[in-house]
């Protein structure tokens, strides 16, 4: 069933009288100016930056200044709603704590201690390109690396990097995120689970979520329809050590030990094999290794994996066996972030072969098939190196890189073939397997995002160059050499956001009015740039929209149709039938078949079936330390935007009851977190509730700011990164496993923090 | 005449606060003020837990106890059965802020009460009101309750129960909660985290 919007209320004209009556007593008044929505309004076509779900919106503006944004039917991303970041996002561009106008640092300074000197964007770019072009004769290109998030990024990590000639260029979102879940998904699948990721929620009757972020993560269309699902009946089981907020929501909660997912995957599917409860003709049609799967499962018993995961054998058996009476509309879909403790894409491995049995893959309420949609790149000559940073949709598939260029840094430390943005910090501090001596950072919060902290400052201090392309001073911007300020998202064009779905789409991001101040887009930074350290030749375009024009013409369209649309629509195959209606399969592994069993890890001497592997034990007086996402904020990118700080201020602990009582935490006490090098975060309002377990304490991710210029985000709460200077690399995907890490909380007396509404009345003068 | 109300569905509110960042966006409400807001109550022990998310705004009372007490008359119900503030006849007295059981009105810097109007500007357009609209997880049901035929009525229906916060003092509240995760009911106000 579809849920519609529907008329709400049969208006007579007389009504609609009646009400314009009472309207014009509210809104005109003695003290206030005539509201936005009596100006003239206009609408503009855009694509929403305050989280990478990246929605469709028109958004509402009035001369400089836009007042709300909101879904368009027509987007399959917002499907006319928002999440509260999407609708509060317009905030982020009238922020007065934007950056200006281009920054130097001042020569002499010390980096990090903020001493800088407005330029113009000409002194700007042409001292980066002149340190560039140095760099370039004394270390090569390769020694300048490439960081980034962000719809701009794909012109600073994928395009940039390669045009100039450096493979070290990565993304957050790989190996600090999404990585283990997309190369298990290729290894398996032979295909991307992808940024939008496609799962047939709405005609799902089963839906099982390990430690799924959903609700808490808002993004959108997962929300809308993980909610169509539940209304149409569908039953819920979260597994999570903490009463999330999808737990709230669930027919079964299973409080599993942290860290022992693994476990429960591999005895549902022993009860799965050994009761024969699978989809065998599914099995049997499209996949392979199964006969080496049913021995290996032999003994994952629900008793095996009751006492690792502390979850009753019967609770597990019960389980599995509800599922499998759905199948095949009963699903595992993965979490978003993978990176948990090391033996991740194994543990995404488990989960696949699970869905795998369910018979879900390429069926109704289960797992459709994504295609991307067709868009022609701009033409350009050839890029010397392929871009290997990857994305949301998980590592680039590179195999090689054509020859004249160093490998990538990070080469050898881990199986899958893209960028891990963690392990290219260590080149910086010891120039080895080559040194990298120069570094842009692109929308990204450095010191948020990458684990050990102390590390990232030194290796920055380290550097010959740094530059930061930003919208707001965030701590690690306020050390760079170079600051260039972007226009932000609704001031700006972007390429196409093209989204793989079951209806492949493009949408378009157009300027809603000027960048306000001295700021540039990304675009327009990248070209500049480009053609003062020689790569002119590869942005042969003369304006944005010719560029943008041209792309379109690929598919029929131009600018100005686009301009009013918004969003095109492609048709799709997501379904195995569609795929079999043509006489192929959508399996893109070495087989062309779903390999159960997979010969490539065997061959690089990874376990060909997943194992279930201890993670690292709470040290005695210390908690795991969980973390995770807030509905009104994304990452660490939000926590300055005033409306959506006047809903959320701060992170808070939460410490179970128990264990609340035993150290002494009332309600309403603040605490610091100290992970085991010593290292304090904090101070942090406890959250004393029932809702965790007793062996871990938790944050939501992206509170702690250091840097100054900040006025709202500015010490407040803590910060997850910091505490975590120890990660578990999984040798198969380069993924950074962060949930080895262990704090202790101690008593903090209560901050004297100005509230944030005082702040921003100031702001506001 | 109408009887206009919102349904919110507690079974399907997440609490993500879409609807609040949305009124405060539409309406921009001033800082520090709220025309909506969210409430989280957890209830029971580990690990037999409940959660409620209630959104709370201006119920429209259909007996409004904020109307009789001002002064000047700036506080009155239209024929839709909404209850709105003339802003030219509000002096920003506060007995509407004192009578109103459910917090749902402050007094803006500007010098008079604000609180939701159920986006009646929108309404007059013919579309709803800036929380129903966004709510990504359909939660939120506007409509009119004297229309039989009407999705809020239908919703309600569906249900079983539609349950109202203090109904114990008559005042006909027009937000309507269904599926209270708790069997108990809704929780109470004070009772919140």
């Amino acid at each position: 069933m579809k849920l519609q919007r529907r008329s709400f209320i049969k208006l007579s004209a007389a009504a609609v009288g009646a009400m314009g009556v009472g309207g014009v007593a509210v809104m005109s008044n003695r003290a206030k100016a005539s509201p936005w929505y009596h100006k003239e309004v206009k609408t503009v076509y855009s694509i929403c930056e305050n989280c990478f779900w990246r929605c469709g919106v028109k958004v509402s503006v009035v001369g400089n200044r836009v007042y709300k944004a909101d879904g368009y039917k027509e987007n399959p991303k917002s499907r006319g709603m928002l999440c509260p970041r999407g609708q509060g996002a317009p905030a982020q561009t009238y922020d007065p704590d934007r950056l200006k106008k281009p920054l130097i640092r001042v020569e002499g300074s010390e980096r990090g201690s903020g001493q800088y000197r407005e330029a113009s964007w000409e002194e700007a770019l042409d001292y980066i390109a002149k340190k560039m072009l140095a760099l370039k004769e004394s270390h090569g290109t390769e020694s300048i690396a490439f960081f980034g998030h962000g719809t701009g990024d794909f012109w600073f990590v994928d395009f940039l990097p390669a045009a100039w000639g450096s493979p070290n260029a990565a993304k957050p979102s790989v190996s600090l995120c999404t990585a283990p879940r997309e190369v298990a998904a290729q290894y398996t699948f032979g295909r991307a689970i992808g940024g939008h990721e496609p799962i047939d929620w709405p005609n799902s009757k089963y839906i099982v979520l390990i430690g799924h972020h959903i609700g808490e993560d808002t993004h959108n269309t997962q929300l809308q329809e993980f909610s169509e699902a539940r209304k149409n009946g569908a039953k819920l089981v979260v597994v999570d050590p903490r009463f999330s907020t999808a737990a709230a929501k669930a027919d079964r909660w299973l409080p599993i030990k942290p860290g022992t997912d693994t476990a429960l995957l591999l005895a549902w599917i022993h009860v799965l094999v050994s009761e024969n409860l699978y989809d065998r003709e599914y099995v049997e049609k499209y996949t392979l290794g199964m006969d080496k799967l049913i021995p290996h499962v032999k003994d994952f018993t629900p008793e095996w994996a009751e006492q690792i995961t502390e979850i009753p054998a019967g609770v597990i058996r019960d389980v599995a066996r509800e599922m499998a009476a759905q199948k095949p509309r009963a699903i595992l879909p993965p979490t978003r972030h993978t990176v948990w403790y090391g033996n991740d894409t194994q543990r995404m491995r488990a989960s696949y072969i699970l869905n795998v049995l369910l018979g879900n893959y390429g069926r109704e309420g289960g797992f459709y098939i994504a295609m991307p949609p067709f868009l022609e790149a701009f033409p350009t000559p050839p890029l010397p190196l392929v871009p290997a940073a990857g994305g949301c949709a998980g590592p680039a598939a590179v195999t090689e890189q054509p020859e004249g260029f160093r490998p990538r840094a990070d080469a050898g430390k881990f199986f899958a073939q893209s960028t891990a943005i963690q392990e290219l910090i260590e080149p910086m501090i010891t120039g080895k397997p080559y040194p990298i001596r120069g570094l842009f950072a692109y929308g990204i919060s450095m010191f948020h995002t990458i684990p050990n902290v102390p590390r990232t400052r030194e290796a920055i201090k380290n550097l010959d160059l740094y530059v930061a392309i930003d919208v707001l001073p965030k701590e690690h911007v306020m050390w760079a050499d170079v600051i260039l300020p972007e226009a932000t998202f609704l001031e700006r064009y972007d390429d196409f956001v093209t989204v793989a779905h079951k209806t492949p789409f493009v949408q378009a991001r157009f300027p809603a009015h000027e960048p306000l101040w001295d700021t540039k887009p990304g675009w327009w930074i990248a070209r500049e740039l480009g053609k003062r350290i020689g790569l002119e030749q590869f942005f042969p375009w003369q304006t944005f929209e010719e560029y943008l024009n041209t792309r379109l013409m690929s598919v029929g369209l131009d600018l100005e149709t686009m301009r009013q649309m918004g969003t095109m629509v492609q048709r799709g195959r997501p379904w195995l039938t569609d795929w079999e209606k043509e006489g192929r399969l959508p399996f893109n592994t070495t087989s062309g078949k779903i390999e159960i069993y997979s010969e490539a890890f065997a061959a690089a001497g990874f376990d060909p079936l997943p194992k279930y592997e201890e993670p690292q034990p709470v040290p005695q007086g210390y908690y795991r330390l969980l973390y995770g996402r807030s509905p009104v904020h994304t990452f660490a990118r939000t926590q300055n935007n005033p409306v959506l700080m006047e809903q959320e201020s701060t992170n808070a602990v939460w410490l179970n009851t128990e264990e609340a009582a035993r150290l002494g935490f009332k309600r309403g006490d603040w605490a610091f977190m100290i992970n085991p090098d010593g290292m304090r975060e904090g101070p942090l309002p406890v959250r004393v509730t029932e809702r965790i377990r007793k062996d871990a304490v938790y944050i939501t991710h992206g509170f702690g700011h250091k840097g100054k210029g900040l006025s709202l985000a500015y010490g407040r709460g803590a910060c997850d990164a910091h505490l975590q200077n120890h990660y578990t690399l999984d040798r198969i995907s380069g993924g950074a496993g962060l949930r080895n890490n262990f704090v202790r909380l101690e008593k903090a007396p209560r901050p004297r923090l100005r509230s944030v509404v005082q702040i921003i009345r100031e702001r506001r003068g | 005449m109408a009887r206009l109300a919102m349904l919110i569905d507690l079974k399907a509110c997440v609490g993500c606060a879409a609807c609040s960042v949305a009124c405060k966006m539409e309406n921009e409400v001033p800082v520090g003020g709220s025309r909506l807001w969210i409430r989280e109550r957890e209830m029971g022990t580990f690990p037999n837990l409940t959660v409620e998310y209630r959104p709370e705004q201006c119920a429209h009372c259909e007996n409004p106890p904020c109307v009789p007490v001002c002064p000047t008359g700036a506080t009155y119900q239209n024929e839709e059965g909404l209850v709105l503030v003339d802003y030219h006849k509000c002096i920003a007295c506060s007995a509407c802020v004192a009578a109103c059981p459910y917090d749902a009105r402050f007094i803006s810097k500007a010098g008079y009460v604000e609180k939701c109007t159920f986006c009646a500007h929108r309404l007059a357009r013919n579309e709803e009101p800036a929380c129903v609209t966004t709510c990504p997880t359909y939660a939120r049901v506007f409509g009119d309750l004297d229309d039989p035929d009407s999705d809020i009525n239908k919703a309600i229906q569906a249900a079983g129960q539609g349950h109202v916060l203090r109904p114990e003092l008559g005042l006909k509240p027009k937000v309507i909660y269904v599926n209270p995760p708790s069997k108990q009911g809704l929780t109470r106000k004070e009772a919140q985290l």
